[in-house]
């Protein structure tokens, strides 16, 4: 809503409130004003002037040559070049010396040879947005009616000499949608009083019911439909001052008549509309539902198909307009228009909403309309409407109206205690402040006893039902600032992560501190990505990815299943601009469907994943490129798991999920109480997928992490430090390439019994001496008794046994 | 014997301070001090004294040896000390080479201030209450007071995957969830941080995805001054102990009365800059005082408890703090970008 000052003081006097402070005011007040621009955007020296002669220019086809009266004592001689410059005339002039928008400044000049003393302007050059102006008005000068005084000044006859209040505002202040809510506003501001309009109306002989029937069909989505016959109207323009209104308000003149009803519309905040009465058949205004294939030209020219849940008003035959929301090119007021019925309506917002909505049609009136219009507004609109073209269009208006009315509104009174007010707010408010509150607010209060209130809120307030709204009331009057700043008041409380929360904490840390970068990437996703890991879908049976109802695009069209399909992605945009080296991880939930449609919400997996490529440490001046591989992966979720304390209880082996090198990517899983669970993968990359995304080799794993959360972080046991001495052995023998060291280390561990304290694979040979199925694994053995020192003899047995199960269960040669 | 003595020292003092190198010194030492040195020889002669006389030559001859190891020692010394010399700038390298590093790595910027948020309230007491992003628009909207049709659902078109069920346009679903779980149980003090999604087309300052970090109070006597008391507690651990705020009247439909709140620019501390705008303030969240509405679908009765709600979005914190000029640069993942967060 666009407010100007000048208008605005029509209703309330702002006398000594500059319009910068009564923005701020506002603001401070909880009607946010995004700016305060002046309508004068440079214009000084401009004056009206008439224009006596015109004459061609004698060496300019398009130029003419004026003598203009502008007031100052003799005739100016001005050339011009705008097609519609003709004698008696008046326009703006730009005298010497005068400046216009854009820093332009009029001298004396000559043009082709002529002397011109002076500029003509059109409105543009005025700096007013011609879009605004009437057809006629954005070519050519700005042509001002014929009773403009000539000599003054162009700020006053335009009135530029004026600000503009651009209110944003919010859902519950529509009652601000109109020049008499703003000024009820500043009025509860400063405590000025309104000035409301004249409302009287001489009324003609005839009944307005005589020639007008109204009904209202659907009476759920139309509460009150009231209707005036304004008969005899000359069709024209609107004076200039209303024009200047509109303008100003960011409406743009059209003719008398449909001025009138979007002035009305705006110093109200009722939308009006007139139908040429000749052509409304049967004088029948019926309000309506659509029917069903029901086509309605609306004034926009477009043909709109109706369906049965529109509001219509119809007349005896057909829909002349789509209530609320846009009129019907077929009962349209043109310049042959006499007779005029003038309709003030209240129709359902959110229908209102919904079919302009639907059609794509938005307009000043449903914008006022879905946000609820206030009943008691109607006949007030409506009167005034019609006394308005009385005065300004030649018309009569027949008596009375015709009406159908569903039911009046009551306005709502609310129970409030000064008591309630100050414990709310953590106040200490006088009775007195709060009562000089309800009365610049124009809100009826009832004192039953001291502080005790009973508020009759009226129904341009629409929004205030409870005890709080009035708080609210009081709080943004007295001021927000003006509200002590306390503790709250209570029993103390504990403020701690939860597990899952610290765990998250404590793996982003680890992560971090192993040189890895967090990513956040966006929870949606293309089809193709989502079928990349189809192994982090979760179910066997394929991938339920949850696809958005209206998505903005294909690639952000459902929801995704795996971190690794958006992690590939990041991958692959760092890489592409020459940063080799990527190492990112992630936390976050993935969505996976139950079933398709959703039924209920779907399964929200926290997981984490994280991706390697490039080198892990770059080449330096003293030390190579040290690139990743699969056991750099490995290491990583193994120092995450072991800083949950989970080390023992997460095992690795071999396997081939689609989206990874079959030979290079292991499944983890995680011992628990209840068996071995399937936390996810770890593995490289399969090199289809590296080389589809451009990407280097590049290691990655996926992990779920809810079912970590409960085993994770058991307490720490402490073992005192051992007092005897270990004894160390080592054991290479020679295994099948195939055999996976890890089941050597199990075999190795049970067989040696208690007195092994600990063993790791400390080497891996593959060679041609040894045949190109074999491979060498050294183990160190390390053994220990809690109480005594070794003897060389029960140590020796421990390791024989060690490498008899080795030999046993895996053919394994000891090594020389 | 005494002048021998003399004899000695003066001589053998003559040659240990000319001696420039360790070897030599050590055949000096041996051939005076040694079991066979010259010392020892002239004291062979010590039977022959008198008894008068054999304890002023034992004296003279301690001086004497006294000396003489004095000076080797101090040679001895100046030997060691050059012979370290040596050896350290024989093993001096270029210090102004880079080091081994340790691979670095980061947490994400959004991250990093979500968890300086939550330990801030942390520390005030408040827990931290999670909630699915995926949520049914009763959780969404309608406990939150917006019923269907309401026109304020306007202000955040949401991405809707059923008719009913759609992505969270905030997290004060959360709260509702939060309310419900606690039973009734007061005081309850909970933050809500995580991700929302609304119907935005990108651009520079519009993400359809960001975060958000809700705080929600419930408690019998919760107060519009607790809530600027708090406001002013959390503006200041993030800001700074002279961080000022100010509230104006705003509009949600889940609080009333509701405000939206500016703190005193951290960059210019009020004077104003280009990150204010030139006017001292900056808005960094929304508040209010819970509507009762929302108490009662949370499972509170309003004439018993009242509450208040904070809500604000990481991102443009994020933004405000590190001045960043592009709100896509927090999704696209650039390493030049996440590795400028990775430090205190």
């Amino acid at each position: 809503m666009n407010v100007s000052y000048r208008w605005l003081n029509e209703y309330i006097d702002l006398n000594g409130v500059e319009p910068k402070k009564l923005a701020e005011m506002m603001t401070r007040g909880g009607i946010e004003i995004d700016s305060v621009p002046s309508r004068n955007l440079g214009v000084s020296g401009v004056v009206v002037g008439y224009v006596k002669t015109r004459e061609k220019h004698p060496d300019a086809d398009k130029l003419s040559v004026c003598t203009v009266d502008a007031g100052t004592g003799e005739d100016l001689q001005i050339v011009c070049g705008a097609p519609n410059a003709a004698a008696g005339i008046k326009i703006p002039v730009a005298l010497v010396g005068a400046k216009l928008p854009g820093g332009l400044q009029i001298k004396r000049a000559k043009l082709r040879g002529v002397e011109s003393q002076g500029m003509l302007c059109s409105a543009r050059e005025l700096g007013i947005n011609d879009k605004l102006l009437p057809k006629e008005q954005q070519e050519g000068l700005y042509v001002l009616p014929q009773d403009s005084e000539i000599g003054r000044d162009i700020l006053d006859v335009l009135a530029l000499d004026d600000s503009v209040l651009e209110l944003d505002l919010t859902p519950n202040r529509s009652d601000c949608l109109s020049m008499l809510g703003v000024a009820y506003e500043a009025s509860a501001l400063t405590g000025r009083p309104v000035r409301l309009p004249d409302l009287s109306l001489r009324e003609s002989e005839g009944k307005t019911s005589d020639r007008v029937q109204v009904s209202i069909a659907d009476q759920e989505l139309c509460s009150r439909y009231s209707a005036r016959l304004i008969r005899g109207v000359k069709i024209g323009p609107s004076p200039l001052w209303m024009q200047n209104r509109l303008i100003a308000a960011g409406v743009r003149p059209i003719s008398n008549i449909v001025d009138i009803t979007n002035y009305v519309m705006l110093e109200y905040g009722q939308p009006l509309h007139a139908f040429d009465a000749a052509k409304v058949a049967g004088g029948r205004i019926e309000v309506r539902l659509a029917r069903e294939g029901e086509i309605l030209v609306t004034l926009d020219g477009q043909e709109r198909k109706l369906e049965p849940h529109m509001l219509v008003i119809a007349d005896a035959e057909k829909a002349i307009a789509l209530a609320g929301v846009m009129g019907g090119l077929n009962s349209e007021v043109t310049a042959d228009t006499v007779d005029i019925i003038l309709e003030s309506a209240r129709f359902d917002g959110g229908s209102v909403r919904r079919t302009s909505r639907q059609l794509g049609l938005r307009s000043e009136a449903s914008a006022r309309f879905e946000k609820e219009v206030d009943p008691s507004r109607v006949p007030e609109a409506l009167d005034r409407a019609a006394g308005l073209m009385v005065a300004l269009a030649g018309g009569t208006a027949a008596e009375g109206v015709a009406e159908a009315v569903v039911s009046l509104p009551e306005p709502v009174a609310v129970d409030l205690s000064l008591d309630r007010v100050n414990r709310f707010l953590g106040t200490s408010l006088p009775a007195d402040e709060v009562r000089t509150i309800w009365s610049r607010l124009g809100f009826e209060a009832k004192e039953a006893a001291e502080g005790v209130w009973r508020v009759t809120v009226p129904t341009r307030r629409g929004g205030i039902y409870r005890d709080v709204d009035l708080i609210e009331e009081v709080a943004r009057l007295h001021g927000y600032d003006e509200i002590p700043t306390t503790p709250i008041e209570g029993p103390t409380t504990t403020g701690a992560l939860t597990k899952p929360q610290a765990i998250r904490r404590e793996v982003r840390n680890v992560l971090a501190g192993a040189g890895l970068y967090e990513a956040i990437c966006y929870n949606v996703t293309s089809p193709e990505r989502v079928g990349l890991f189809p192994s982090l879908n979760g179910d066997e049976d394929g991938v339920r990815a949850i696809p958005l109802a209206m998505p903005m695009s294909e690639e952000r069209s459902l929801l995704r299943t795996s971190l690794l399909s958006s992690l590939i992605e990041a991958a692959a945009y760092n890489q592409s601009r020459r940063t080799g080296d990527v190492a990112l991880f992630e936390i976050a939930s993935v969505f996976h469907a139950k079933e398709l449609p959703l039924a209920e919400l779907p399964q929200e997996k926290p997981r984490l994943a994280f991706l390697l490529a490039g080198s892990r440490v770059p080449a330096s001046w003293n030390r190579p490129a040290a690139p990743a591989d699969f056991y750099e992966a490995k290491g990583v979720l193994e120092a995450v798991f072991e800083r949950l304390g989970l080390g023992d209880r997460v095992s690795y082996e071999a396997a081939q999920p689609e989206g990874f090198h079959p030979g290079r990517t292991a499944a983890v899983k995680l011992e628990t109480d209840g068996g071995p669970v399937a936390l996810g993968y770890v593995g490289q990359l399969h090199p289809d997928l590296q080389k589809e995304f451009d990407l280097g080799d590049a290691f990655a794993a996926e992990i779920d992490l809810a079912e970590v959360y409960a085993p994770a972080g058991a307490g720490i046991v402490y073992r005192s430090l051992p007092r005897y001495p270990s004894v160390e052995r080592d054991l290479a023998v020679v295994v099948g390439r195939e055999t996976a060291g890890a089941a050597l280390v199990s075999a190795v561990r049970k067989a040696a019994g208690d007195l092994l304290e600990s063993v790791r694979v400390f080497d891996v040979y593959t060679g041609e001496r040894l045949g190109a199925d074999k491979k060498s694994v050294a183990l160190a053995l390390v053994y220990r008794h809690a109480e005594r020192t070794l003897t060389d003899e029960e140590v020796a047995e421990a390791h024989r046994l060690a490498l008899a199960e080795l030999e046993q269960s895996f053919g394994a040669e000891l090594r020389k | 014997m005494r002048d021998r003595l003399e004899q000695l020292r003066g001589e053998a003092l003559e040659r240990l301070q000319a001696v420039s190198d360790p070897g030599t010194l050590s055949e000096l030492r041996v051939h005076y001090l040694g079991k066979k040195g010259q010392l020892t020889e002239i004291l062979r002669g010590m039977g022959a004294l008198s008894a008068e006389e054999r304890p002023v030559i034992g004296q003279v001859a301690n001086d004497v040896r006294a000396a003489i190891e004095a000076v080797i020692a101090e040679k001895q010394e100046q030997f060691d000390r050059a012979e370290t010399a040596r050896r350290l700038q024989a093993e001096t390298i270029d210090v102004t080479l880079p080091g081994k590093k340790p691979v670095r790595g980061g947490i994400h910027p959004l991250t990093k201030v979500t968890q300086e948020i939550e330990d801030i309230f942390l520390g005030m007491g408040y827990q931290i209450a999670e909630g699915p992003e995926v949520e049914t628009d009763f959780y969404n909207f309608e406990a939150l007071n917006l019923p269907k049709n309401h026109p304020a659902r306007d202000m955040q078109d949401s991405f809707y995957l059923t008719d009913d069920i759609l992505l969270r346009t905030h997290t004060s679903p959360v709260q509702i969830r939060a309310m419900r779980a606690a039973g009734g149980k007061t005081p309850l003090k909970v933050i809500c941080p995580g991700k929302v999604y609304r119907r935005d087309d990108d651009d520079a300052t519009h993400s359809f995805m960001f975060h958000q970090i809700e705080a929600l109070v419930v408690g019998p006597n919760i107060r519009m001054s607790d809530l600027k008391g708090t406001l002013l507690q959390f503006v200041q651990a993030l800001y700074g102990p002279k961080t000022q705020i100010r509230l104006r009247p705003s509009f949600f439909p889940f609080t009333e009365p509701s405000a939206e709140v500016d703190v005193t620019c951290s960059q210019c501390g009020g004077s104003g800059c280009r990150m204010c705008k030139h006017t001292g303030w900056i808005e960094i969240l929304g508040c209010g005082m819970v509507h009762p509405k929302v108490l009662e679908y949370g499972g509170y009765d309003p004439k018993e408890v009242t509450g208040f709600a904070i809500g604000m979005g990481v991102e443009r914190i994020a933004i405000l703090k590190y001045d960043i000029d592009d709100i896509r640069h927090f999704y696209n993942n650039d390493l030049r970008f996440l590795g400028q967060f990775a430090r205190m």
